[in-house]
């Protein structure tokens, strides 16, 4: 094609031999607004961090194929290069200095200096920054985006879509842009500035300039984008016209069919109608995942599945229920209600918790499996402990073995560090330290995070096994909708920290697609899925 | 009664309380009962001002965001009022030499601030390359301008390299630059206290052995040390290096204040059209530029009628040092000039986040190496300057205290651990040597015992810092709560 800007020719990458990329073709075409969509891990960011030349690629030993643009290969070694080829990123967290004006944020290291008598003796560093010829570029820059604020303001009072425009100008800025990457422009934005955005969006690729535009909102694509490229777990699924396919068929590609749902035994699952755990109006401010008003109860005995996209606060959820982030609403748990930000009082009260954050929050890496194991019973129950509230370690390491051999964890002794074991091990060590708790319910995040394939099965053959055995009520939150649609009995998706709806584990895939993209409200009544 | 009036009573009762009752009994010798009157009348005046603020929030929140300043301005109001043995004259005399002395150091404190290093406690580093500069100047008896010349040549490249190495150390501490800061700086005052008490002369011979020193050293060589040749001693007299860079230019004192005000008006005005006529430079104030200007105008009639009226005690002030000034001046101006370039711009960059400055391509490490760097061989130079005045060097002490007592001035001044400017050196330096001079009459006039007012200076210093870094963090948690409550 000879207007064929850029191009990923039988782009692959792996990872300590686990590839996330798999022989990926694109061609992006100048002038136009191409979309990459796909889920959490389906390989975006990492297609678009080799584009980029960022040192997590070239630290992990590079990667395969080639990219090239106008026909020849681009071999970029870090984000500054990429700028020599044209190529610019609007971030998703702003990449802008609050305490600067919007002409300074423009212009960042970028600046135009000029001489004076200083620099001629002690060198380039000590140029005088030539703040005219600054703001009358930053100017040009607002003005193409039609920006009327005033170039010598600060960002700090800026509201967020005005920042969103600086992050915008500054690409722009940069002489000989030729591309320019979209990561979730809008995921940020009120309805009103995300209009204004998309409105630029295509004056720009009118102007020439083509757009790689990531996001999640099925229908702003569709309505702005030329093509559609869905990636699913590393693999380039399909490129599409937008005006040959429809938001229902993206959906369904973008979730797939690669799910092997293995649910025997689902139709025979019972349990009761009584309501163990109530939520109302529950708002977390827990920062990259905040949650703005969810209603959820739980019903006990059942396993309840979280799901959503990155960033859209399903993590918020139990960190807020536990306390972990500030959290303001109304919790009843078995009838009673649940103090607010306060995790002692909520453990206390039978409510046991196994963060995302499994390394960091979950366990002592440097403690023995034992005390792991023990911990949180003997600080919060008080169990563990002599009369005289020291340490027994004789029930410590009793209780361990049990434990050790219930759960079959793999280790070499149970003083064994905790640190040592392998992920799924790990994991199984938290799960004993939550039923050293003995729960009436219990929160587990990602549970297979960080955890090879052979072992994940385990893990959530367990949490079944627990339920069934036990009783235990369970919330699993996961970003990985194929391992809730196994065990959940149903499953709420979160999209941008609300409640987008409730499914079934066996309910089709567009609906998940849909529902975690927030689309499914405009949809309603319109197409039937 | 709402928790807001409360919270005001009580601290009205507290703070008013207990200034009022040292106040009245200062004021008339009263005893007890007089304590007691004053008190009352502390609180209720202290309840009245909280209440007038609440009426405008805006001025409220002005002095709540400069509350340390705002502390020491009424320290040395009440200052005034209690002491009857300070004259005015001695009083400006006292003020300007110590200001002169220290305000170099001061400025030698702003640019780390802008590189979000915070304060850099290691500038007392800085004064020990000064010190060691100064005893090698003396050990080869170079005298007078030429002496102070070889102290800046010869201090520079220690200051640098100590610099270097402790930016290194700042990159390698990254969000505890400061305590890292004091706590090398103690570390650098071991090191330098086992060359100058023992090294000197028990390691590096100062004579060939066995010779007989008051043969072969001279006269300043053998006052530089203890008597049996080893160790540096614990005071030395600088001789002709006093006054090297104070003595080269003197004016009158009344001359300097016109040549100052005039100075400052000028570039009051100066500022202020050029802020109208391009609002991109910021925003002009006419009225806090008229204030400026009567102040400059006042300050020049009184001069001037001083002058005419060859009034004996004001004529006789102690004269301005204007090399030193000068100096001063320079730095203050080369400062703006320095954030104004390229590299002011990226010591801004840097300060503001270290992530987005990396992303931008900026080497952050380097840049902070950078301003560890300057700053020090700053301090170096001032403490140069702070010592040429003084005359004598305490060997072992003189440097330790310089860090804290630079760090609390621009605290006081209005300066944060993320805010800084030259302006704060300079209100701070005003400020915080008048709350050294006045605090021993004080102690005097309140408690009956000046020694009341030396443990006064020690507990505002300290305080300063202690309530300076608390605000600080406090503000940032409240950021972070109202961030939550959005």
């Amino acid at each position: 094609m000879s207007d064929c800007l850029l191009s990923f020719k039988n782009v692959s990458k792996s990872y300590d031999g686990n590839y996330v990329l798999k022989n990926i073709n694109l061609d992006i075409q100048a002038g136009e607004i191409h979309a990459l969509i796909g889920e959490n891990g389906a390989g975006k960011s990492t297609l678009m961090n080799i584009l980029f030349g960022m040192s997590v690629i070239h630290n992990t030993g590079g990667f395969e194929g080639q990219v090239e643009m106008n026909g020849k290969p681009m071999n970029v070694k870090s984000p500054h290069e990429a700028i020599d080829y044209g190529i610019g990123m609007v971030h998703q967290e702003f990449m802008l200095i609050p305490g600067f004006t919007i002409t300074e944020n423009i212009k960042l290291n970028r600046e135009i200096t000029r001489n004076n008598f200083i620099s001629a003796v002690l060198g380039e560093r000590l140029k005088s920054l030539d703040y005219k010829l600054m703001n009358m570029d930053a100017r040009k820059a607002l003005d193409v985006l039609g920006m009327d604020i005033e170039e010598y303001t600060m960002v700090a009072g800026l509201p967020v879509g005005h920042m969103q425009f600086v992050e915008i100008a500054r690409e722009i800025d940069k002489t000989g842009i030729k591309l320019l990457v979209f990561d979730e422009p809008t995921a940020v934005l009120a309805e009103s500035e995300a209009a204004n955005l998309l409105q630029a969006v295509r004056n720009l690729a009118a102007s020439g300039i083509a757009i790689i535009f990531i996001s999640h909102r099925l229908d702003e694509i569709t309505s702005l984008a030329d093509r559609v490229t869905i990636l699913r777990d590393g693999e380039l699924i399909v490129t599409k016209n937008v005006k040959d396919t429809n938001i229902v068929e993206i959906a369904e590609l973008m979730v797939g069919r690669n799910v092997n749902i293995t649910r025997d035994d689902a139709a025979q699952r019972t349990y009761s109608e009584e309501i163990v755990l109530d939520v109302k109006g529950l708002r977390v401010g827990m920062p990259g995942e905040w949650v703005k008003g969810v209603d959820f109860s739980v019903k006990k005995g059942e396993i309840l599945g979280i799901g959503g996209l990155a960033g859209h606060g399903k993590l918020g959820i139990a960190n807020g229920v536990l306390g972990i982030y500030p959290a303001s609403g109304e919790i009843q748990f078995q009838g009673r209600p649940l103090p607010l930000n306060n995790t002692k009082q909520v453990l206390a009260s039978g409510i046991a918790y196994l963060s995302e954050d499994r390394k960091g929050v979950g366990l002592w890496l440097d403690e023995s499996i034992e005390l792991n194991i023990a911990f949180t019973a003997m600080q919060i129950h008080g169990e563990f402990l002599s009369p005289l509230g020291l340490q027994d370690s004789k029930k410590i390491h009793e209780n361990a073995l049990k434990m050790i051999a219930d759960l079959d964890i793999r280790c070499t002794s149970s003083l064994q560090t905790a640190g040592a074991l392998s992920g799924g091990n790990q994991q199984k060590v938290c799960v004993g330290r939550a039923l050293t708790q003995k729960p009436q319910l219990l929160f587990i995040s990602e549970p297979t995070r960080g955890i090879d394939i052979g072992a994940k099965k385990l893990i959530l053959d367990l949490l079944r096994q627990l339920s069934e055995e036990e009783g235990m009520t369970i919330v699993m939150t996961s970003s990985e909708l194929a391992e809730l649609r196994s065990i959940c009995d149903k499953i709420i998706i979160v999209c941008e920290g609300q409640v987008a709806g409730i499914l079934q584990p066996d309910a089709p895939d567009a609906e998940f697609g849909l529902m975690m993209s927030g689309a499914n409200r405009k949809l309603e009544g319109g197409l039937a899925v | 009664m709402d928790k807001k009036t409360l919270r005001n009573l009580i601290v009205s009762v507290v703070i008013g309380g207990f200034l009022g009752f040292f106040a009245l009994r200062g004021l008339f010798g009263g005893g007890f009962l007089g304590g007691i009157v004053g008190a009352i009348l502390g609180a209720g005046i202290v309840y009245l001002i909280a209440y007038l603020l609440s009426l405008f929030p805006k001025l409220a929140s002005f002095l709540a965001n400069n509350i340390v300043t705002v502390i020491f301005v009424a320290f040395v109001l009440l200052g005034f009022m209690v002491t009857k043995e300070i004259t005015l004259k001695n009083y400006i005399e006292q003020l300007f030499e110590s200001v002169f002395r220290n305000s170099f150091l001061l400025l030698s404190l702003i640019i780390p601030v802008i590189a979000g290093l915070g304060m850099n406690f290691g500038i007392v580093i800085g004064a020990i390359s000064a010190q060691l500069a100064l005893i090698l100047v003396r050990w080869f008896d170079i005298p007078s301008t030429l002496g102070f010349v070889a102290c800046i040549v010869a201090s520079t490249p220690l200051a640098m390299l100590f610099g270097w190495l402790t930016g290194k150390l700042y990159n390698n501490t990254r969000g505890q630059e400061m305590i890292a800061g004091l706590i090398v700086s103690y570390f650098a005052s071991g090191i330098y206290l086992f060359i100058l008490l023992f090294a000197v002369g028990g390691i590096i011979p100062v004579a060939a052995k066995g010779a007989i020193l008051k043969e072969v050293l001279t006269r300043t060589q053998r006052n530089l040390l203890n008597p049996l040749g080893v160790g540096i001693r614990v005071s030395v007299d600088l001789g002709s290096l006093k006054y090297s860079l104070d003595g080269i230019w003197r004016l009158p004192f009344v001359t300097f204040t016109i040549i100052a005000a005039v100075g400052f008006l000028a570039w009051l005005v100066i500022q202020y059209m050029r802020k109208k006529k391009n609002p991109s430079l910021g925003k002009s104030n006419l009225l806090l530029t008229i204030a400026g200007s009567i102040v400059c105008v006042f300050f020049v009639i009184i001069s001037a009628i001083v002058l005419i009226t060859k009034n004996a005690t004001y004529m006789a002030l102690r004269p301005a040092p204007m090399a030193t000034i000068i100096v001063i001046a320079l730095l203050a101006v080369a400062t703006n000039f320095l954030l104004k370039t390229k590299l002011g711009q990226d010591f801004r960059s840097v300060g503001q986040s270290q992530q987005i400055a990396r992303v931008s391509g900026i080497n952050v490490d380097r840049t902070r190496i950078l301003a560890t760097v300057i700053s020090t061989v700053l301090a170096a130079w001032g403490m140069l300057i702070f010592l040429q005045n003084i005359g004598t060097l305490g060997t072992y002490t003189q440097h330790s205290q310089i860090g804290m007592f630079a760090v609390a001035s621009m605290l006081v001044g209005g300066a944060t651990t993320s805010k800084a400017a030259v302006k704060n050196a300079f209100i701070g330096v005003l400020l915080f040597q008048s709350m050294f001079i006045l605090s021993p009459a004080m102690g005097r006039a309140l408690f009956g015992n000046p020694l009341y007012g030396e443990n006064f200076r020690t507990f505002m210093v300290y305080g300063v810092i202690a309530i300076a870094l608390g605000l600080y963090i406090w503000r940032g948690l409240k950021a972070a709560k109202n961030k939550v409550e959005e």
